[in-house]
Order: structure tokens, then sequence, then C-alpha cells
């Protein structure tokens, strides 16, 4: 049987937060955003929690292209709060992105990575940081300016102020476990999504 | 073969290639480092009314694109033949949601290339775009940059598509080995 490598070194406490109740607790007024969810669980809980508002554009595909498409609207909006929110999955396809996105560092961007440490849409196979790949760790070595771990509820107030009165790139990592998100049934034209961003936004195509 | 080695640092073309992107209000030029685009790159860097987004990999450039249009912006992907291929699945995004896209694509693998390791990407760049939906433009001559590069403009954020131009290595020059 193959074996992958736990790393011994990971002094990660087990998760124990429900990201039904700890999304929504996080992120608590998304009208304050805009945003852009990564695929799968993060785009449904979004969707959901918001009833499925213009103001966030959530992907169905393109894995790896959340937090860079979150740097274009930052920078292209520097007047707004840009909030990214994706899962560690998502994230670690282009986690590269925490790099450029730090050398950049617009101080309207805010990226959140739910992390449940499992690729919940092809059958809960562990991910890397299931397996005690710390992507908090990632962001401060990129050089992120602020980098805020949400372990338990405890943690969730100075995450919340973050967001919102943090002034700076900020990268929040939310440990979730294993488990479904909040969803309704959603678009997933992504032509769809284009459009009612930007009318909603800029009041064109 | 000394007529392929071009410095495109004192060609004029590169520099009023850049004057007609920011006519165009293009904001966001974003790039894996690459020798045929260093004069846009470099200019990009000294412009301060621009974002100079180096990236890590080509694929960040589409997604970030597509995030500046959702806010309003414009900007330019700038790579080399061998960033193509790391694009594809990140230009379904493109597609799907018909964002516009505008490439510029500084070419090896062709004309005169001296390193047998470009060859391959190289010559896939057109189909693998044309699969992807993205059009194709094709420079080889320095007088064809700038109205081909108009022409791509209008049809990037007047017409909503996604066009890629090559320019090609008897442009650029080919490097030598």
């Amino acid at each position: 049987m193959a074996r992958l490598h736990r790393s011994q070194m990971s002094t990660v406490p087990a998760a124990v937060l429900d990201r039904r109740s700890a999304v929504p607790a996080l992120v608590e007024r998304p009208q304050d955003f805009l945003v852009v969810a990564g695929l799968a669980g993060t785009a449904q809980e979004l969707t959901a929690i918001t009833g499925d508002a213009p103001y966030v554009f959530g992907l169905g595909g393109a894995m790896g292209a959340a937090p860079m498409m979150g740097l274009g609207l930052a920078l292209a909006q520097p007047g707004r709060r840009v909030l990214v929110i994706t899962g560690d999955g998502e994230l670690l396809m282009n986690v590269g992105a925490l790099a450029t996105i730090a050398v950049l560092n617009p101080p309207n961007l805010a990226v959140v990575c739910v992390d449940n440490g499992h690729y919940g849409e092809t059958g809960n196979q562990d991910s890397h940081t299931g397996l005690g790949v710390q992507l908090d760790k990632f962001a401060v070595a990129a050089g992120f300016p602020v980098v805020w771990t949400i372990n338990t509820e405890a943690d969730l107030p100075e995450g919340r102020r973050l967001l919102r009165e943090g002034g700076s790139l900020s990268f929040l990592l939310l440990r979730v476990k294993e488990g479904p998100a909040l969803r309704i049934k959603r678009n997933l034209q992504p032509a769809v999504a284009r459009e009612r961003f930007r009318m909603a936004l800029l009041g064109k195509h | 073969m000394p007529e392929f080695e071009v410095d495109t640092g004192t060609a004029t073309w590169p520099h009023q290639l850049y004057g007609l992107l920011r006519e165009h209000n293009i904001t966001q030029f974003a790039y894996v480092p690459d020798a045929g685009h260093r004069v846009l790159i470099d200019r990009s860097l000294a412009d301060m009314e621009v974002h100079s987004v180096a990236l890590t990999t080509e694929e960040e450039g589409v997604a970030l694109l597509a995030g500046a249009d959702l806010g309003g912006a414009r900007g330019v992907l700038l790579m080399q033949s061998s960033g193509v291929g790391n694009c594809i699945n990140m230009l379904s995004l493109i597609a799907g949601a018909h964002f516009p896209l505008l490439c510029l694509v500084s070419m090896r693998g062709e004309f005169g290339e001296g390193n047998p390791w470009q060859y391959k990407m190289g010559q896939a760049v057109r189909p693998v775009l044309e699969a992807m939906d993205v059009i194709v433009l094709h420079v080889d001559r320095p007088e064809d940059v700038i109205p081909t590069a108009s022409a791509a403009l209008t049809m990037v954020f007047q017409s909503g598509q996604a066009v890629a131009v090559l320019l090609g290595q008897r442009l650029i020059g080919a490097k030598k080995f």
C-alpha cells in the first residue's frame, strides 16, 4: 500500500470548526466586499450566504484562478475591499500566486483560505494541508504583511476585524472540519456571472 | 546568421507599442520576464500610472486580467511561446465568461531557432490557442507591429474577443546558442 509522508514536524491542532457556521461568522457582512470565490465549496457557500448576489463571482472551473482574479480586481478597484475566498486545493494549484500578490501588496485585498484538508468534490482525498502542509506559513514566507490563523471560535473576532479594518493585504487561514458547505442551486454559466457582476459594479456589460 | 540578431531595445516599434497600449488605457501589464518584451516590461515598471505585475507562471496572468475586467480595467499579458502552454485550462475562464483578453507572445521555436527544446511548444502555440477560442494574429515585420496591435486592441476591447499577437522570431530575432 502506498504511503504518503505525513509531516512529522506539524504542530497543527485538529480542526474543530464547522464551515457552515464559521464561514458566515467570519465574512459576516459579505456586501462590504467584492467577492471572488474559488470553485466548489467556497463558491457554493458564498452564493448561499448572499442569496446569489451579483457582487460574488463564484468559479465553477478554472481551478487556481481565484487569488489572481482577486488581485486584478483589487488593482482595478482600489476604493473597494476585495475578498478572495477559496479552498486549500484551489489555492495549492497556483500557490505561486501568493508570491505575486504579496509583491504587489494591494491594501484592499484579503485572501481567505477555507482549509478542510481534503478535496471535498472528488472523493474526499487528503489534500497536502491535510498531511501537514501549512498555507499560513506559505503566506508569511511570501511576504503577506498580515497573516491570521483561525483554529477555534476564539480566533474569529480578530479575523472579522482584520477583514474590515486591517488596512493592509491580509491572508486568513480558516481551518475547518471535513463536511459539507452551505449550498443553494446556482447558475453555473460563467458569462452570466461576469455580466451581472459588471452590471452591479460598473453599470455596464 | 547575424541578421537574426535583432536588439528589441534599440528598435522603435517596442516603444511605439507601449505608447499605443497606454493610449488604449491598458493599466495592468502582466508578464513572466522575457527578452522579447524587455522594453514593455521596463516601461511598465517606470510608469507610475500602471500596475506592472510579475507573474510566477503565465496562467496567473490570464486570471489577473479576468479580475481586471470585472473591475472595469484593461490589461495585457506578455509571455513567451512556452508560456502559452501554461495557460491552457485557465483560458476556459476567458472563453466561458467572454472575458476580453489581449496577449502578446514573443515566439521561440520557429524562424532560426537554435535551441531544440523550444520547437515543440513554439510550433504548438497556434493550434493550442485556437483550440481555446483565442484568435491568433502573427507579425514578422517591424512596420506591421503597430497596425496589428491596433487591430487586436479593437478586437479585444471593442468586440470582446480573446486575441494573441504572435511576435515572430523574424521580428524579435533568434537568440544565439
